[in-house]
């Protein structure tokens, strides 16, 4: 099966700190991966360079075949990425919802203005999606009322308006009180459920472990170890890997 | 254009009225920061109900009407109630009064920039309540308000300008009685731009350092 | 006492139409050199966040010469000095044009603090679900400055309204001049220069009342 993501050569420095030095993967569709290692690794960096909020220094990021970000050997402007960020739904660890707008606007917002959705077609797309995420009873609330996992949902529904062939997960739940940790994860596990295709960077390791199929372990700016999440989480063969999950676990 | 000679004689001319400017400057610098520190605690910790609608007031009236019509009150009204006061000495009430508005703002939003656990943890150490404005609270409080005072100087130095109106005799005043004589009105007013520019380049400067160190401290 | 009270209840309804008169000439000019100020301080902004190094440095030098600059030197170079090389204003051209050309940098610092306070993390998530740039702009962000930059902008038209008595400098037919021409005819400078306070201080207060209102705290 062909891959729908392919990544290949990925190097991102800022300045004279290079903080990607060479990262490959693959995800198949509905896979899902898992990015864990230590701060400083750039697991979150490797993320952002897919739907390039993060430019890469060198490499090729691949969705459905068509290359992302580069066109005629050029970096694309924001104006030119549009359309293909639009296809890949980004989560984000500050939520950055639009507190200017209702919950139901920031779902909907997107589809009206970058894929035309009538008004009305886009607001029952919203509530669909809110749905899904479990916050249809506070649709026309304002994210500044809502909890961080509340708004972190909301965020997730925003994501799924998209319609998106790829989720981005980026540290979702690190920034949640422990006890809003959970709504959010059992929002990620039905998603997984469906079928979807997910990226997940995480410090929830027991979460990769059930949650995804393949678990990548970045250190240093380099896949150290990658594998079926069970084993890599459960028994990880390099010394390095088996250093950071002994920490976490404390 | 405007030969070598011209422009000295401006110059001398002009600056006959720096030492007042600067005078100015500094002394209703001097009452506007006495007095609104005053004003500043007295409104943020004395809890007196009329004083603070007094001083509400006060700052309300200063602050909505221009300096212009405060100096001639100062200047021209009250002499017609057989207060005369000088020029210099309108100038730096006039402005020394408004500024009093204004820096009682800026230091009492430098205290409400403090969290409240400051005063709590000074409070269950033991500390008086005195102790703790004095100790605690006002050197905060002053140092995230230095930044504002610091913009305030600058803005000052430039309002300096309008006492001309009331025969003060700074730069403005001898550039306006210059042209009177020599009709270079281009080259007379653009000196003294350039001239009140060149004295308030390191008061510009001294306040971008204080924002550099203190404005973080705003959050 | 009631000394002071008496011109007022003789020659109030002489005055009363004069002052109303002028407040609408102030208000005007007011207005008007606010909206272009608005406009200049758009571009200005604009300049500042410009991918061009030259623009940038313009805004920056501009915003640097108007913070040291005095407004009546502004005034009296466009009215009095610029004739002297062949461009003339009228009076309440100049006084406009001053005015807006003054506070166009204000805005644009409102603008820039504005900026600076919206998160990056807004724009993002807007670039994130594959707005352009300039849909993130208009959608997300413009909104959220808006909102922000409201009070402060308000507090800022209330100086512009202040220093607009300095047009009475420059022979502009406003309040202040007004009050001047009141007070050398019925020589009652007192009287005439409270009730001139008065009359700003009725159309500035409201206004800055109404940005305390809408003044939106930092999160």
């Amino acid at each position: 099966m062909t891959a729908l993501l392919s990544v290949a050569g990925l190097r991102k420095s800022y300045g004279p700190v290079e903080v990607l030095k060479g990262i490959d993967f693959d995800v198949a569709p509905g896979e899902k991966i898992a990015l864990i290692g230590p701060s400083g690794s750039g697991k979150s960096t490797c993320l952002r360079c897919m739907n390039f909020l993060e430019k890469p220094s060198a490499g090729e990021i691949r969705l459905d075949g068509e290359r992302i970000g580069v066109r005629e050997g050029r970096v694309m402007s924001d104006r030119q990425l549009a359309p293909q960020r639009a296809e890949m739904g980004m989560v984000f660890q500050l939520f950055n919802l639009w507190p200017h707008l209702s919950v139901t606007e920031n779902v909907a917002i997107a589809a009206r203005k970058v894929r035309g959705l009538s008004a009305r077609d886009a607001r029952d797309l919203a509530l669909d999606m809110l749905a899904k995420v479990h916050m249809t009873h506070r649709a026309e609330a304002s994210p500044l009322e809502l909890s961080g996992g509340q708004q972190q949902r909301v965020a997730i529904a925003r994501a799924l308006a998209q319609k998106p062939k790829l989720m981005l997960f980026d540290e979702p739940t690190s920034a949640l009180d422990p006890e809003l940790v959970h709504e959010v994860l059992k929002v990620m596990e039905e998603l997984a459920a469906e079928g979807r295709t997910m990226i997940i960077v995480t410090h929830e390791v027991a979460f990769a472990r059930d949650i995804a199929d393949r678990v990548l372990f970045l250190d240093g700016g380099t896949i150290v170890e990658a594998g079926p999440a069970r084993d890599v989480i459960t028994a990880p063969r390099e010394p390095r890997t088996q250093a950071f999950l002994k920490k976490i676990r404390h | 254009m405007a030969d070598l000679n011209l422009v000295t004689s401006v110059a001398q001319g002009l600056f006959a009225g720096v030492g007042v400017t600067v005078l100015v400057t500094v002394a209703s610098l001097a009452v506007a920061v006495m007095l609104g520190f005053a004003l500043a605690l007295v409104r943020q910790f004395a809890g007196i109900r009329l004083l603070n609608l007094a001083i509400d007031a006060y700052c309300e009236i200063l602050c909505n009407v221009p300096a212009l019509t405060h100096l001639f009150i100062l200047y021209f009204g009250l002499a017609s109630l057989g207060i005369r006061l000088t020029s210099m000495a309108a100038a730096v009430l006039g402005l020394g009064l408004i500024g009093t508005a204004i820096t009682c703002a800026i230091l009492r939003a430098g205290f409400a920039a403090l969290p409240h656990g400051q005063a709590e943890a000074a409070l269950a150490a033991g500390l008086t309540p005195l102790q703790v404005i004095s100790d605690i609270l006002t050197p905060q409080a002053m140092r995230i308000a230095l930044p504002g005072l610091g913009n305030y100087a600058v803005q000052l130095l430039k309002d300096t300008s309008v006492v001309s109106a009331i025969a003060a005799p700074e730069i403005m005043f001898f550039a306006r009685s210059m042209v009177t004589s020599s009709f270079q009105t281009t080259l007379i007013y653009s000196m003294a731009a350039a001239l009140y520019l060149l004295l308030s380049l390191p008061l510009m400067q001294a306040t971008r350092m204080l924002e550099r160190r203190y404005g973080r401290l705003k959050g | 006492m009631t000394g002071f009270f008496a011109p007022y209840g003789d020659y109030g309804s002489e005055w009363l139409p004069l002052l109303v008169k002028a407040t609408f000439n102030t208000a005007a000019l007011s207005v008007s050199a606010f909206a272009l100020a608005l406009v200049l301080g758009l571009l200005l902004s604009l300049c500042q966040r410009s991918p061009f190094a030259v623009l940038r440095r313009f805004a920056a030098v501009y915003v640097t010469v108007v913070r040291g600059v005095p407004l009546l030197a502004v005034l009296f170079l466009l009215y009095f000095g610029l004739p002297g090389i062949g461009i003339v204003f009228d009076a309440f051209g100049a006084a406009v044009l001053g005015l807006a050309l003054c506070f166009a940098a204000q805005v644009a610092e409102l603008l820039r603090a504005g900026l600076k306070a919206i998160p990056a993390g807004q724009a993002e998530a807007a670039l994130a679900v594959g707005f352009t740039p300039a849909q993130s702009f208009r959608l997300i962000i413009l909104p959220q400055v808006a909102r922000v930059v409201l009070s402060p902008m308000i507090v800022t038209f209330v100086s512009l309204l202040k220093d607009s008595s300095l047009a009475s400098l420059i022979t502009v037919d406003e309040l202040a001049l007004t009050g001047r021409a009141m007070a050398t005819e019925y020589f009652l400078p007192l009287q005439i220069y409270v009730a001139v306070g008065v009359c700003y201080f009725a159309i500035a207060w409201p206004f800055s009342a109404l940005s305390r209102r809408l003044a939106v705290p930092a999160r």
